[in-house]
């Protein structure tokens, strides 16, 4: 044979050869050099989930009684998986489940449509969990129902019935405590996202529910518990190949309260009363809230808002023109601590600490003409009274502006006036900050409102972010007003120059109107009932508490929450003593006397102090009345809030009156502590017990609340 | 004359004739037993993929191991076949070529009658045989086509040092028509394996450098007009392409790839273990006891298992070169070098196509892809080598 064949022969060889290179240099390249990330592509392929979700824990009162419990609804899941192995995808099975169930099928193929696929109707309709994970399709279905598919297991392969925890709302004495509990609604897109690097198992997944606002948002992860959670390895047909790993669901831990639900039911009537009250005098009384804290320690004993919702409208999603209605009605926003409100003259117990701290007299006699004049400005007192001359403790009694306006006026001065600097005092704005005014308290509740104090840094910090705006105008002097009413350009025109040049000042008329709550100064009623409660314990804010512990289902105390002090008054003793005396005057001998009439002052002195607060324009005042009581050995703070109301004597202060009757037993003229809403007429000390099946130990009978 | 065969002749002229019984003797002392070893060291390897790849499979939900089973009847088969290959007489093997390949013509043909052709992964390349059985009547082509092209090149040996134009371009004839009917059948590996081998049978016949140049430029020439003017079917380009970026679109013609590399990438050093491989068990992997039957390997065995594979396979391909360098006359060499480029394609390519360096073809791997036909025909593959070698009264090994 020649040699060119031997040659080829062995080219052909050589070419072989190298093949045989070229594959083992490939496969090593992917095995050794690449292959970790083939391996969790691997992973990724074949693990699958089952998430049994945990029960959710229970808000209860501080009595033990359940404010917020579960109940078990009968669920019928379809696996589609399952389904799919089915002659025509199932569509027998789902015939047969549409009959046993009485829903539609077209109702039923909605259902198992994965969000965001061809033909899908948008949540809560459609599927957003996993594609492997068993679709709910009915709730609350009959036991005879379920055993009857159960029974028939071979005509409804892949359909499946089990208990389900749903939220319920036992609302003991028929409180309402809406805006505290909150509610529950599906995992957010960012919530999801903000977990999506944990490849843990109790992360957040698509099909949870979370608390979305009140308690139920702020404890979330206690409540939420671990769900259970199966890995199983699957093969492309869905076919379980072995268990990974298997875990068991923790429920979610309780949550107990310093809530009493008695007492919340009684301060919920009494301000659904107290706004009755304000329209029989004429007034919308649009709105209002109302807060009893436990002046000792900053327990929130109870806390209402007005108008409120009710809760079960979440309980298993909400339609969109509930929705649309709830956000026409404004309930959604708990008036006590996240709407803001011209405190009026409930703020002038500040000014009066103000002036304590800077060696005002205290005992001294001020002038209450009925009105004040300052340069151009005249500033009235309420109905335009005049007492003359009268102390600072009778100032406060019958509410006199003008004092105030006096005081705050020589403190304008003392500052430098129209010249002052930057860093001037501002005695007033400063001891309101101290009392926890326009800050957040910090309450175990998302959403809080900060609130704001006018001031002269207030003033300045406004001018720097509306400056440009009013300088902008100033020059351009509004011209599609103009064309209509030059006149009202010019005034506009004219304000907004004057507000660019020196808009940051800090005015006499700022001033004097900062002295009695009016202005741009906006607080929570929450906040007011905390700085109350600051001067009945003698200067402590402490930051207001909800939750009193978090207790595990089977009774164990996991966190038990001590009381925060926020802050400590820094005013001198004997002007918080003074306050002290002044106040419970109010309620004997002052505007709070009218409400009071006939309650045994003697035996449990109340101080108080009304407040009617104007607002813009022609708007009836809001009604304040802030409180706290015994006067000599302070326990719980009241306030309340009626906005377009009226007066704080007229329309707020019997209700208050009403809830501390309530609280204290009161009947006519004797006190029964016996008859007090608080079980042993105090705040309980001890966490309730919990039974090893996880109920909670409460009252019976007439402290009861639940229907048994 | 070669070296090679200057150097035997010589050593066959002194030995004499033996009896029948001393021949039967010989025939064990001279066999390639490299070469018989390496071939069974892949069946067993081959056996225990298939096993592992259908054990979880869902075509054989009753017994698992239906499928080792069907493989093991297949080899049962195949070695007797092999036998007889490698047992039959030179001469005879030479008359009865045409006839062999004329009839391997006809069964391709018959995959075009209906009730009989049956169509599978796209390719209508196998016939519907009694009790559910197939055979894929390419493979034996492929054999007949190597006898008939030796036998065309090697004709006038003695005299001539190359082969005649005309006798390119006849054994080009027979190796068209076949091929043609191949394409038909849109069995893609085959056609791409055959005209492998044709080029490489032509070459090592010693024909004009011009063939084998103009060939191969031919044979690129003819890949790239089919794709241009559409010849080749949408999803057939896409299978062929998607080796280039499978991620592009995992769900479709890139899945295969994708999961194939998976599979084997995740393998590492060591693999996840006999039975223990998430792709293989949860057949992730389309066809894993058959065309991907590699990636089973890679995954539970590793580096080091397949590699092994690879080598074993290398093994298989060495003998072949050296028994065709070594064969006495050209008509053994041809066959020798066109069953050696026929295991050296396709295992390239089968084996290159899970990696992801090869487009995806349906082509099974010698000796280890499940499927009885090709199993049968590798084997008769092997007794053509060694048919080969005995007849090469050279050196034993």
């Amino acid at each position: 044979m020649s040699e060119r064949s031997d040659l080829r022969l062995v080219i052909v060889g050589i070419i072989m050869l190298s093949l045989l290179v070229t594959l083992l240099g490939r496969l090593y390249y992917l095995q050794v050099m690449t292959g970790d990330t083939y391996r969790v592509a691997a992973a990724n392929n074949t693990v699958r989930e089952i998430v049994t979700p945990a029960a959710r824990g229970l808000i209860l009162d501080q009595a033990g009684r359940p404010l917020i419990a579960n109940r078990t609804s009968l669920v019928v899941t379809v696996d589609r998986a399952a389904l799919q192995r089915q002659p025509n995808d199932g569509a027998d099975v789902l015939a047969g489940l549409s009959e046993a169930l009485d829903i539609p099928v077209e109702t039923i193929e909605d259902r198992l449509r994965n969000c965001g696929t061809e033909g899908a109707k948008p949540p809560p309709v459609c599927w957003n969990g996993s594609v492997y994970q068993p679709v709910p399709i009915a709730k609350d279905v009959r036991t005879r129902t379920a055993l009857t598919l159960m029974e028939k297991r071979r005509e409804f392969p892949g359909v499946n019935a089990q208990l389900e925890a749903v939220r319920v709302y036992p609302r003991p004495f028929e409180s309402n405590a809406a805006h505290i509990l909150g509610y529950l609604g599906p995992v957010t897109e960012e919530q999801l996202d903000a977990e999506s690097d944990t490849t843990s198992w109790d992360r957040l997944r698509r099909t949870d529910v979370v608390g979305r606002t009140g308690l139920e948002a702020y404890y979330d992860d206690v409540l939420r518990g671990q769900p259970g959670v199966t890995t199983l390895a699957v093969d492309t047909a869905g076919r379980i190949t072995g268990t990974l790993d298997e875990r068991a669901p923790t429920p979610g831990s309780y949550i107990v309260t310093s809530i009493d639900s008695r007492l919340q039911a009684v301060v919920e009537r009494q301000l659904v009363r107290a706004v009755q009250r304000a329209q029989a005098q004429g007034y919308p009384g649009d709105s209002g809230a109302a807060v009893v804290v436990d002046v000792r320690n900053g327990h929130v004993l109870a806390m209402a808002s007005y108008p409120t919702y009710d809760p079960d409208i979440w309980v298993g999603g909400v339609t969109k023109e509930q929705f649309d209605e709830l956000m026409q009605s404004q309930s959604l926003a708990s008036n006590a601590f996240q709407g803001l409100y011209a405190p009026g003259s409930t703020y002038k117990v500040i000014s009066a600490a103000a002036a304590g701290k800077e060696g005002f007299s205290l005992s001294g006699a001020y002038d209450c003409p009925r009105r004040l004049r300052l340069g151009t400005q005249v500033f009235r007192n309420f109905e335009s009274a005049g007492y003359g001359s009268i102390s600072l403790s009778r100032a406060l009694e019958v509410s006199c502006n003008t004092v105030f306006y006096g005081i705050a006026d020589r403190m304008w001065e003392r500052a430098g006036g129209d010249r002052a600097s930057r860093e001037a005092a501002d005695p007033i704005a400063e001891t309101a900050l101290m009392f926890g005014l326009g800050a957040r308290t910090g309450v175990d509740l998302p959403g809080e409102a900060a609130g704001r104090i006018a001031s002269r840094d207030f003033k300045r910090a406004n001018w720097e972010s509306k400056r440009d705006t009013w300088c902008r105008n100033a020059v351009e002097g509004y011209p599609k007003t103009r064309k209509k009413d030059p006149q009202l350009a010019d005034y506009f025109t004219a304000l907004d120059k004057e507000n660019c040049a020196d808009g940051f000042r800090w005015r006499e008329g700022d001033a004097i109107n900062a002295s009695i709550g009016q202005g741009d100064t906006g607080v929570t009623p929450l906040q007011m009932a905390m700085a109350y409660a600051a001067i009945a314990n003698g200067g402590t804010v402490y930051q207001p508490q909800v939750a009193k512990a978090v207790v595990s289902p089977t009774g164990e105390v996991i966190k038990d929450f001590a009381p925060v002090v926020k802050s400590k008054v820094d005013v001198p003793r004997s002007t918080m003593r003074f306050l002290q005396n002044a106040l419970p005057g109010v309620t004997t001998d002052g505007s709070g006397r009218q409400p009071f009439a006939g309650f045994p002052l003697d035996q449990i002195g109340v101080a108080s102090k009304t407040g009617s607060a104007q607002v813009t324009g022609d708007k009836p005042p809001i009604s304040w009345f802030a409180s706290y009581a015994p006067a000599k050995d302070p326990k719980y703070a009241v306030v309340m809030m009626v906005t377009q109301g009226g007066t704080g004597s007229k329309t707020s202060g019997p209700s208050v009156r009403k809830i501390y009757e309530a609280l204290f037993g009161v009947s006519g003229q004797q006190v029964r502590p016996e008859r007090s809403v608080l079980v042993g007429a105090t705040p309980r000390k001890q966490l309730p017990v919990i039974r090893p099946d996880g109920t909670p130990v409460f009252p019976r009978g007439r402290y009861s609340g639940v229907s048994e | 004359m070669s070296s090679f065969s200057r150097t035997f002749s010589a050593d066959l002229r002194t030995r004499p004739r033996s009896s029948d019984r001393q021949r039967g003797l010989r025939y064990w002392r001279d066999m390639d037993w490299i070469l018989l070893v390496a071939a069974f060291g892949l069946v067993i390897f081959g056996s225990i993929l298939v096993w592992s790849a259908s054990r979880a499979d869902m075509a054989s939900p009753d017994d698992p191991q239906s499928f080792l089973k069907r493989h093991l009847i297949g080899v049962a088969i195949a070695l007797p076949l092999g036998f007889l290959a490698s047992r039959v007489d030179y001469r005879w093997l030479r008359a009865y070529t045409p006839i062999i390949y004329v009839v391997s013509v006809l069964a391709l043909l018959l995959t075009f009658v209906p009730g009989i052709g049956k169509t599978i992964a796209g390719a209508r390349a196998w016939i519907e045989l009694p009790l559910g059985q197939t055979l894929q009547p390419s493979e034996f082509t492929k054999i007949a086509l190597i006898l008939m092209m030796a036998v065309l090149l090697s004709e006038k040996r003695d005299v001539e040092s190359e082969p005649r134009d005309r006798d390119v371009i006849l054994s080009l004839i027979v190796a068209g028509i076949p091929l043609a009917i191949i394409f038909l059948q849109n069995d893609t590996g085959t056609a791409l394996v055959v005209p492998a081998i044709v080029i490489a049978v032509i070459a090592v016949s010693g024909a004009r450098t011009r063939w084998v140049i103009g060939l191969i430029a031919g044979g690129i020439l003819l890949i790239l007009v089919a794709i241009q003017l559409g010849l080749l079917r949408e999803y057939q380009v896409a299978r062929l392409t998607s080796f280039i970026n499978p991620g592009e679109d995992a769900a479709t013609a890139g899945y295969n790839a994708n999961q194939a590399r998976i599979a084997i990438g995740g393998g590492g050093w060591s693999g996840y273990g006999l039975f223990q491989g998430p792709q293989t068990q949860g057949n992730f992997v389309p066809v894993n006891e058959s065309d991907f039957v590699f990636t089973v390997a890679g995954e539970e065995f590793g580096f080091i298992g397949s590699a092994i594979l690879i080598l074993l396979l290398g093994v298989v391909l060495w003998r072949g070169v050296m028994i065709g360098l070594r064969a006495d006359d050209m008509y053994g060499r041809l066959v020798a070098t066109g069953v050696v480029t026929w295991f050296a394609i396709q295992m390239f390519e089968n084996i290159g196509m899970t990696l992801g360096i090869m487009p995806i073809t349906g082509i099974p791997l010698p000796f280890v892809s499940s499927g009885g036909t090709a199993m049968m025909a590798s084997w008769i593959g092997i007794g053509l080598l060694e048919n080969v070698r005995l007849h090469s009264r050279g050196l034993p090994t």
